[in-house]
């Protein structure tokens, strides 16, 4: 690993770590943008340019422009004392830290000893974004319309689901 | 350790953030958040092993990438909209107070 791909390596860690730990939703949102800019450096070092933009645009461009949008339009009052249920006896967060922290173990240890990863140091050739579109086109042409559907169906129900419905009084006003 | 274990440490510790903030974290925006940083830590796994697997010149690795992308958008845009729908009805975003079925 050359040193620009430890360091986004470093940056998208640390902007992880912090998208999940502060309080502000507003820095949780701009802090999970390092983490994506970081891990499309990490697929710029990969050679993988085009999943690299396709990154940038998806992941910075639109979905943390959404989670910016949505913890804007739910401003929480915070937790209402009268509503939050009673103390547990075991506290949830160290049960979910020690959960997270054992499968990342698990995972981290498979990763170190496993035999069956390939040992493949030779310059790769990387397919030219022009042989991506043909191959999305020829071969993969029947899953790049499920995913454009999907994508039709996502967006339709995602306006379905967040528009405001006019309350009674509003229709009343309007005839 | 060989450069793909490098890259699979890197993102075994972005799911394990993204897993702690998904289970720890009580409110619905953050718990998207964490998910969406899984999905990230995959799509990081999927470059490496096409990068440093056997076959390096086939698109098959780079397409599955686009595809993972492009599904993680629209279930994004979807659980944003669910979860402002939950706003619009019970004034909160907390996922302890989300503990009704009946609307």
């Amino acid at each position: 690993m050359e040193p620009a791909a430890f360091i986004a390596a470093l940056l998208a860690l640390g902007g992880a770590v912090a998208a999940v730990s502060l309080r502000n939703l507003i820095h949780c949102a701009l802090c999970l943008v390092l983490t994506f800019f970081s891990v499309a450096g990490l697929f710029l070092g990969l050679g993988a340019e085009f999943v690299s933009f396709a990154q940038v645009m998806v992941y910075v461009g639109a979905i943390a422009i959404l989670i910016v949008f949505a913890s804007l339009m739910t401003r929480d009052p915070g937790a209402d004392p009268a509503r939050v249920p009673e103390p547990r006896a075991i506290q949830p967060w160290p049960l979910g830290l020690g959960i997270a922290g054992a499968v990342t173990g698990v995972l981290l240890a498979c990763v170190g000893s496993s035999r069956l990863l390939p040992d493949v140091t030779a310059p790769a050739v990387a397919p030219s974004v022009r042989e991506l579109g043909q191959e999305l086109m020829t071969r993969y042409v029947v899953a790049l319309e499920v995913v454009g559907l999907l994508l039709t169906a996502a967006m339709i129900g995602a306006v379905v689901l967040a528009v405001r419905e006019p309350r009674p009084l509003d229709r009343e006003v309007g005839r | 350790m060989t450069p793909l274990q490098r890259y699979l440490v890197v993102s075994t510790l972005l799911f394990g953030v993204g897993l702690a903030g998904a289970l720890t974290r009580r409110n619905a925006i953050l718990v998207l958040v964490g998910i969406e940083l899984m999905l990230t830590a995959a799509n990081l796994n999927f470059i490496a092993f096409w990068r440093y697997g056997p076959n390096p010149e086939s698109a098959a690795g780079i397409v599955f990438t686009l595809f993972a992308i492009a599904v993680a958008a629209a279930e994004t845009a979807v659980g944003l909209a669910l979860i402002i729908k939950i706003y619009r009805h019970r004034r909160t975003t907390h996922l302890d107070q989300m503990d009704t079925l009946k609307g």
